[in-house]
C-alpha cells in the first residue's frame, strides 16, 4: 500500500532537520572554507543516497561507486580543464591551447574524444549519460545472467581497479596519477573566490535534496516496493512475473547517475579530479559511510557521509599521525553496536521518544507501519 | 649551523651589543641578542599573518600516514630539525618559529585541503611540504589564489614555476645533464636504456634524457620503457636488457618497485659492478629498503649524499641523528628539505617582512653558506643553484662520491632544445 502523504512524520523531521542545517544553520556559523569542505563531503552524500537505493533497498552491494564518482567528475574535470587552457593561459607550452599535461606528454593535439567537452550542454549530458550508460552496460551484463551478491560486488571492484588503472596509464589523455588540476573558471565566471564558493554550496545543496525527493519518490512507489521484496525473497519476486534484472539494473545506474552528479560538484567544489576518487580505496570508503550513517535510510546515509568526512578533517588535524586508527575504531565500534548505522541508533532509541511525547497530546495514530529504518520488507 | 649573519637586523642596541661581545663566538649570543629586540610585529607583517611579537606560526604539510609516509617522513624530520636550530639560534626576526603540522595522507585531495586550512585558518606565514609531483599540482592553484610561500624539497620535472614557491631540490636538467655527460665521458657510452614509473616525472626526465643523449652525446636509446606505479614485475624488462645489451641502464623507477627492480636485476645476473647503471630516482632511504647487497655498483645521480665530506654536513649528520635516532639515513630530499626553513629564515632577515610579496621578491639571492650540500643560492626562478653529484652505492647503504660538477649548475625549469 502506497502511503498517501510523500513523506510520514519521521521523515518530515529529518527532512526539516537536514534542511534547516544545511540551508540555515551551516552557512551562518561556518566560515567559507569550512562551508566548501562540508560541500565537498556532500559530494559523497550523493553517493550515499544512490547506495541506499542500491544496496539498502535492493540489495545490490556495489563496491565500485569510485567508478561512477569518477566519471561524472572527470567528464566536469575536462569541461574546465579545456576553459582553463585557453592559448593565453598556456602560451609557455610547446602546443598552446591544449590541457598542460598533454603537452608535458608529446600530445600536439586535442584528443577527439576531448573536442565535445567544450559545450556546457555536452557536458552536463555526459555527467548523467556516460556513467548511466556504463552502469546500464555493466548491470545488464551481470544481471541478466543473474550474476549478485558477492560476485557482483567483486567484480564492481574489478572494474574499479581497471578504470583506475586506465586513467594513470593514459596520463596524456587523463592527467595520469596527477589528475587534472588547477581548474578555474565555469563558462567564464571564477570557481575560486569565496562568494563562488558559498554559490556552489547553495547549488549543490539544491541538488542534493532533488535526488532527495527522486529518492524517496522511487521508494515510495511500486518500484520501491518490488526492489525491498527483491532483496528479501529475490526467487518469490521471479515467480510472481516481475523482470528481477531489469529491477536490479534500474537501481543500479539510478546510484551510478547520483554518484556521478556528487562528482561532477567535487570537480567544481574543489577544483581538481584525480584517479585517487576512483580506486578500490574510495570506492570501499563510500559504502562505509553509508552503512555508518545506515543503509536503510536516505537521510542516515548522508548524515553519516557528513560525519564520517568531518570526523576525518578534525581528527587529521588534531592528531596527525594517529588519526587513520582512531577513524577506524570508530567505524568498527559503530558497526559492532549499531548495525543499522546512526539512523538504526536513531529509530531504536531517540524516535519512540518523541512519538510517546507526541502521542500524549494527541490521539494515538498508527505510525509504525511506515517507519524508515526498520528494513523490514513491503508489508 | 649557520651564522649567517643576520642582515635585516640593524638596530644599534645590536650592534652594541655585539661589538661589546665580540670575543664570545657570536653563534651562542645571537639568540638573547635578536630576542631583546625584534621589530614591531605591525612592521613586519602587514598581511596579516600568524605572527605575534615573540612567535611565527609556519605550517609543515606532508604525508604522515599513506603510501607516501616512508619517503615524506625524512622530509618532516628534517624541517622539525632546522626549525629547532633556528629556533635555538633566537628564531626569526626574534621571533620563535611554531609548526603546525598537518597530514596529507598520500592522498593529493587532501593535500589541497590542508594547504587551504593552512593558509586561510591558521594564516601560516610559509609552508615547507608536498613531495610527490601530484600533490604539489593540487597545492599549486590554492597557494597562487591566497598568497601562500612552499617551500618545496622534492627533485621534480620542471616545467613549473611560480612567484608562491621555492623549490629547494633540483629540476630535471639539474639532476640529469651533468650526471649523463659523466657517464658518457667515464664509460664512454653510447647506448642507454630507458625504465621508469609511470608519472610525470619519469616521463620529463626520460623525456629530457633522451634528447640530450642523441641531440648533445650523439648516442642512442635503445629502449624506454614504463611501469605502473607499484608494480613488481619487471623480468621482462630484464630480458630485454639482457638482449639490447645496451652501455647504461637508466633508471628513474620510484618507490617500493625499487626492491623488486633491483632483486630482480640481481637474480637476473645482471652485475651492476660490470654493467653501468645510472639512477635519479635512489637515495640512502630507498637502499634502506632495497639492501645494499642488491645495489651496490649503481651509480645516483643527486646533489647531496649523506657521506659528502664537509663541515656542514658533518655538523649536520650527528645533529639528525641525534634528533631521530642513530639508524635514521639521510637521502637528497631530506637534505633539500632541511634548507626549506632555512631558506625562508634567510629570505625573511634580508626582507625585512613576513609578507609573502615581500618574501617572493626578496628570494633571488638569498644565499645558504651552511647547506650540508654547500653553498646554495636561489635563482630569479626561484629554483636552487645546486651542485650535481654522481655517487656509487656501497654494500653498507651509502653512496661514495664518484664525481661532481666543479661549479653550481643553473636552474633550467623549462630548457630550451628539450621540450
Amino acid at each position: 500500500m502506497i502511503n498517501s502523504r510523500f513523506f510520514n512524520r519521521s521523515e518530515l523531521m529529518g527532512f526539516i532537520a537536514l534542511a534547516a542545517v544545511l540551508f540555515v544553520i551551516l552557512p551562518l556559523t561556518l566560515d567559507v572554507f569550512r562551508l566548501n569542505l562540508v560541500a565537498k563531503y556532500l559530494t559523497y552524500a550523493f553517493v550515499a543516497l544512490g547506495l541506499v537505493l542500491c544496496w539498502g533497498y535492493g540489495g545490490i552491494l556495489s563496491l565500485g561507486q569510485g567508478v561512477f564518482f569518477g566519471l561524472g567528475g572527470y567528464c566536469m574535470a575536462m569541461f574546465l580543464k579545456l576553459e582553463a587552457s585557453s592559448v593565453e593561459n598556456t602560451k609557455i607550452q610547446s602546443t598552446p591551447g591544449i590541457p598542460d599535461f598533454m603537452d608535458w606528454n608529446q600530445i600536439t593535439s586535442l584528443p577527439l574524444f576531448w573536442q565535445p567537452f567544450h559545450s556546457l550542454t555536452f557536458t552536463i549530458l555526459a555527467i548523467i549519460l556516460v556513467p548511466g550508460v556504463f552502469a546500464l552496460i555493466i548491470g545488464t551484463a551481470m544481471f541478466k545472467r543473474r550474476v549478485g551478491g558477492t560476485y557482483f560486488a567483486i567484480i564492481t571492484q574489478a572494474v574499479a581497479a581497471i578504470l583506475t588503472i586506465l586513467i594513470v596509464g593514459q596520463q596524456g589523455y587523463t592527467g595520469g596519477i596527477n589528475g587534472m588540476t588547477d581548474l578555474r573558471t565555469l563558462k567564464g565566471w571564477d570557481i575560486r573566490p569565496d562568494h563562488a564558493k558559498v554559490i556552489l554550496y547553495f547549488v549543490e545543496v539544491v541538488l542534493l535534496f532533488a535526488c532527495i525527493g527522486i529518492a524517496q519518490f522511487i521508494r515510495l512507489t511500486k518500484l520501491g516496493r518490488i526492489l525491498v521484496a527483491m532483496r528479501e525473497q529475490e526467487d518469490r519476486v521471479r515467480f510472481s512475473g516481475y523482470s528481477v534484472a531489469n529491477f536490479k539494473i534500474f537501481a543500479f545506474c539510478m546510484a551510478a547517475v547520483f554518484a556521478a552528479i556528487g562528482g561532477a560538484m567535487f570537480a567544481l567544489n574543489v577544483g581538481f579530479m584525480s584517479p585517487s576518487f576512483v580506486g578500490i580505496v574510495p570506492s570501499i570508503e563510500m559504502v562505509i559511510y553509508t552503512a555508518v550513517g545506515g543503509r536503510m535510510s536516505i537521510f542516515g546515509a548522508i548524515w553519516g557521509a557528513l560525519l564520517v568526512n568531518f570526523a576525518k578533517t578534525s581528527l587529521s588535524e588534531s592528531f596527525p599521525q594517529l588519526w587513520l586508527f582512531g577513524l577506524g575504531a570508530l567505524f568498527i565500534a559503530v558497526v559492532l553496536a549499531f548495525p543499522n548505522g546512526l539512523s538504526g541508533l536513531w529509530a531504536d532509541y531517540v524516535q519512540p521518544r518523541i512519538d510517546r511525547l507526541f502521542a500524549s497530546r494527541k490521539p494515538k495514530r498508527d505510525w509504525k507501519d511506515n517507519s524508515v529504518a526498520d528494513g523490514a520488507p513491503a508489508e | 649551523m649557520s651564522d649567517e649573519p643576520n642582515k635585516g637586523l640593524f638596530s644599534p642596541l645590536r650592534r652594541k651589543l655585539l661589538m661589546g661581545m665580540a670575543a664570545v663566538p657570536a653563534i651562542t649570543m645571537l639568540p638573547r641578542a635578536s630576542f631583546a629586540q625584534a621589530p614591531a610585529t605591525s612592521a613586519v607583517n602587514t598581511t596579516g599573518l600568524a605572527v605575534t611579537d615573540t612567535e611565527v606560526t609556519v605550517g609543515i604539510l606532508h604525508s604522515a600516514t599513506g603510501t607516501m609516509a616512508i619517503s615524506e617522513t625524512g622530509s618532516i624530520e628534517a624541517e622539525k630539525l632546522a626549525i629547532e636550530q633556528i629556533n635555538a639560534m633566537g628564531g626569526v626576526l626574534g621571533r620563535k618559529i611554531k609548526f603546525i603540522q598537518e597530514d596529507g595522507a598520500s592522498d593529493w585531495p587532501t593535500f589541497a585541503e590542508k594547504a587551504k586550512k593552512l593558509l586561510v585558518n591558521d594564516k601560516v606565514a610559509a609552508i615547507m611540504g608536498c613531495w610527490t609531483s601530484a600533490s604539489r599540482k593540487a597545492v599549486l592553484p590554492v597557494m597562487e589564489q591566497y598568497n601562500g610561500m612552499l617551500y618545496y624539497p622534492t627533485f621534480y620535472e620542471g616545467l613549473e614555476q611560480s612567484k608562491n614557491v621555492i623549490y629547494t631540490g633540483q629540476e630535471a636538467t639539474q639532476q640529469i645533464l651533468a650526471g649523463l655527460n659523466w657517464i658518457a665521458k667515464e664509460k664512454g657510452a653510447k647506448s642507454f636504456f630507458f625504465i621508469g614509473s609511470d608519472y610525470i616525472w619519469p616521463r620529463t626526465s626520460n623525456k629530457i634524457a633522451r634528447k640530450h643523449v642523441e641531440n648533445v652525446l650523439k648516442g642512442k636509446v635503445v629502449g624506454e620503457e614504463y611501469y605502473p606505479l607499484g608494480n613488481t614485475q619487471f623480468n621482462s624488462v630484464i630480458n630485454k636488457i639482457k638482449l639490447t645489451k645496451p652501455d647504461v641502464i637508466f633508471t628513474d623507477v620510484v618507490g617500493g618497485s625499487n626492491v623488486a627492480f633491483y632483486k630482480q636485476l640481481k637474480a637476473a645476473g645482471i652485475d651492476l659492478s660490470k654493467q653501468a647503471l645510472l639512477t635519479i630516482s635512489v637515495t640512502e632511504d630507498e637502499i634502506d629498503g632495497i639492501g645494499g647487497e642488491n645495489i651496490a655498483g649503481a651509480y645516483a645521480c643527486m646533489k647531496y649524499f649523506q657521506s659528502l665530506d664537509n663541515p656542514n654536513n658533518k655538523a649536520f649528520v650527528p645533529a639528525f641523528k641525534k634528533m631521530w635516532g642513530e639508524k635514521t639515513v639521510i637521502g637528497d630530499v631530506t637534505q633539500a628539505a632541511y634548507l626549506g626553513p632555512w631558506l625562508w629564515k634567510l629570505t625573511v632577515e634580508k626582507a625585512g617582512s613576513f609578507d609573502v610579496d615581500k618574501i617572493a621578491a626578496a628570494s633571488p639571492g638569498v644565499e645558504f653558506k651552511g647547506a650540508p650540500e654547500g653553498y646554495v643560492r636561489i635563482h630569479e626562478n626561484h629554483h636552487l643553484w645546486s651542485k650535481t653529484r654522481v655517487g656509487r652505492a656501497k654494500l653498507d647503504g651509502q653512496f661514495e662520491l664518484i664525481y661532481e660538477t666543479a661549479d653550481l649548475v643553473e636552474p633550467d625549469p623549462f630548457p630550451k632544445g628539450y621540450q
